[in-house]
């Protein structure tokens, strides 16, 4: 009697401490109260934007990988026979980059501010960037424009359903977002497109200085010296444009920085091939152009602050 | 050479940009000022509510503060017509301390005079601002809510300071409000960002306001009945 008695005892000793933890929030949950049916609505309206946030910092990882890949393919450029055949191939995988991952940006965007967004799709937006302007590079000397590049992500509505732009079509579009309250540029021409912030643009274009670097140097083992005299023409022009820039954020000081560094290496490269370049067969110069850089170690440097 | 001149544009193209950019932030840094001037006088105002004589002319010095909000409506109109529609967030940074200030004040003014939650769209109302982002400027959803969390914080004060003013039933109508809110809040699932952050402030404002209800009701201050609301 006295066992059971004590069981009791301890049984309603624990249950209402149990209880009143797991029923106590300090308000019960009150649906109806206008200050919980706020909030399930700005609930509702910060899962959508996180998510939204979060799908895009995963696309923005893909891009990143495939740009990467892109560039080492490029650099391969170097020492291939066939440069055309590279060049086929890396436009594309860009060209892929585009149709099935800016793609998938362009649509999250519609109706958004992209300026809102940016910071998730940043990263893979600037290396994306140092692809293109690469292969613009190899493939006509040249460095590729914001224009051109923001053309390249600018797609037609619905391309996923792979409907031609039909106007009537797009018409009727128009007209149901109209009711939607939103009247952008883009829905009355019916496209769809990833905005590319200049200053995106120049920080992509900057990441590319680096790669020039490599391909300067890696040309010179493939036996061709006449590369990195172009590069390093090239670059110096890029070094002028960077430092005539006022105003410009601490990224951009950052990359000038990186930027210098790759034009001192190439610069130096292009003095020992000039001092020295009659006097050693071919096949040695890689190895005495890679003595002044040990030096100065910034071929291992540059790679670390390029990532 | 064609390349040269092909770069150069490329390059001073972007120094017209960074131009123009720079101006327009100049422009909105000017604004934002006259907007900060604004609401520290608001809050001011608003202050005067914690002092002795202040509590029991809370809708006085509501009403005078209400008043400036007719020159905030004036600075948002401003402001809005400075920034290019579709950027709001490229210049975000610029204005939205002053935003959650001015959701601050709002929702403490509300408070005061009703002792309800405010709603974004009063909020977005007083201050001349959309809510929507489709329309135009708006009012951040984010500076909303962390405008909100600062109420907490202010009530926490109020609820000792209303004790000291002899006022033993504001305090338990505090509790409940901020209660409420928490619960609110709790609903949210919120990132590691700055209202996380702020978020993580409302325990304290909670616990504080529950200490002075302890007190109250451990020495018997604790009005029985349901407090007359005014």
């Amino acid at each position: 009697m006295n066992n059971v008695n004590s069981l009791f005892m301890f049984v309603f000793a624990f249950f209402p401490v149990k209880r009143s933890r797991k029923g106590e929030p300090k308000v019960p949950l009150d649906e109806n109260s206008p200050v919980i049916q706020a909030f399930r609505l700005y609930q509702s309206e910060l899962d959508t934007r996180h998510d939204k946030h979060e799908r895009l910092v995963k696309i923005s990882r893909d891009i990143t990988i495939d740009s990467k890949r892109t560039i080492f393919l490029l650099q391969r450029v170097a020492g291939s026979d066939s440069e055309s055949q590279v060049l086929d191939e890396a436009a594309e995988k860009l060209e892929q980059i585009q149709k099935t991952k800016f793609v998938l940006i362009a649509e999250e965007l519609q109706h958004e501010d992209p300026y809102r967004f940016i910071r998730a799709y940043s990263p893979g937006l600037q290396e994306y960037i140092e692809a293109v302007s690469f292969f613009n590079y190899i493939k006509s000397k040249k460095l590729v424009s914001l224009k051109a590049i923001q053309q390249d992500l600018i797609f037609p509505k619905n391309s996923d359903k792979g409907q031609p732009c039909d106007p009537e079509n797009q018409a009727e579009k128009v007209q149901s977002q109209e009711s939607n309250s939103t009247t952008s540029q883009s829905e009355q021409t019916g496209t769809i497109e990833v905005h590319v912030p200049p200053i995106e643009y120049m920080l992509g274009v900057a990441d590319l200085t680096g790669e020039l670097m490599r391909l300067a140097i890696n040309s010179v083992g493939a036996g061709n010296l006449d590369i990195p005299f172009e590069v390093c023409d090239f670059l110096r022009k890029m070094q002028s444009g960077f430092q005539s820039f006022s105003y410009v954020s601490r990224d951009v000081k950052r990359k000038l920085q990186t930027l210098n560094q790759s034009l001192r290496k190439v610069e130096t490269a292009c003095y020992t091939l000039k001092v020295r370049g009659s006097e050693i067969p071919k096949h040695m110069l890689v190895d005495v152009l890679s003595s002044p850089f040990s030096d100065i170690h910034m071929y291992t440097d540059d790679q670390s602050m390029d990532e | 050479m064609a390349s040269d001149s092909s770069m150069s544009t490329i390059f001073t193209d972007f120094q017209k940009y960074l131009d123009d950019e720079q101006e327009i932030r100049e422009r909105i840094r000017v604004l934002v000022r006259d907007l900060e001037q604004t609401t520290r006088e608001i809050h001011t105002q608003l202050q005067l509510v914690h002092q002795q004589g202040g509590i029991k002319q809370v809708q006085d010095h509501c009403k005078k503060a209400e008043a400036s909000f007719a020159t905030l409506r004036e600075q948002y109109r401003k402001l809005a017509e400075v920034v290019p529609s579709g950027q709001y967030y490229r210049f975000h940074d610029h204005w939205k301390f002053s935003m959650q200030r001015c959701c601050f004040l709002s929702a403490f003014i509300t408070y005061l005079q009703t002792e309800k939650l405010v709603t974004r769209e009063e909020t977005a109302a007083k201050l001349g601002v959309e809510l929507s982002r489709d329309n135009g400027f708006h009012m951040d959803l984010d500076d909303f809510l962390i405008g909100v969390l600062q109420v907490a914080s202010e009530l926490s004060r109020l609820a000792v300071n209303a004790v000291t003013a002899s006022d033993y039933s504001r305090p338990l109508r505090i509790a409940k409000f901020v209660a409420e809110l928490d619960a609110g809040y709790r609903l949210l699932n919120l990132k590691n960002d700055a209202l996380r952050k702020r978020f993580d402030g409302l325990k304290y404002d909670l616990k504080k306001v529950e200490e002075v209800v302890y007190d109250l009701t451990i020495r018997g201050l604790k009005p029985t009945e349901d407090p007359p609301k005014e």
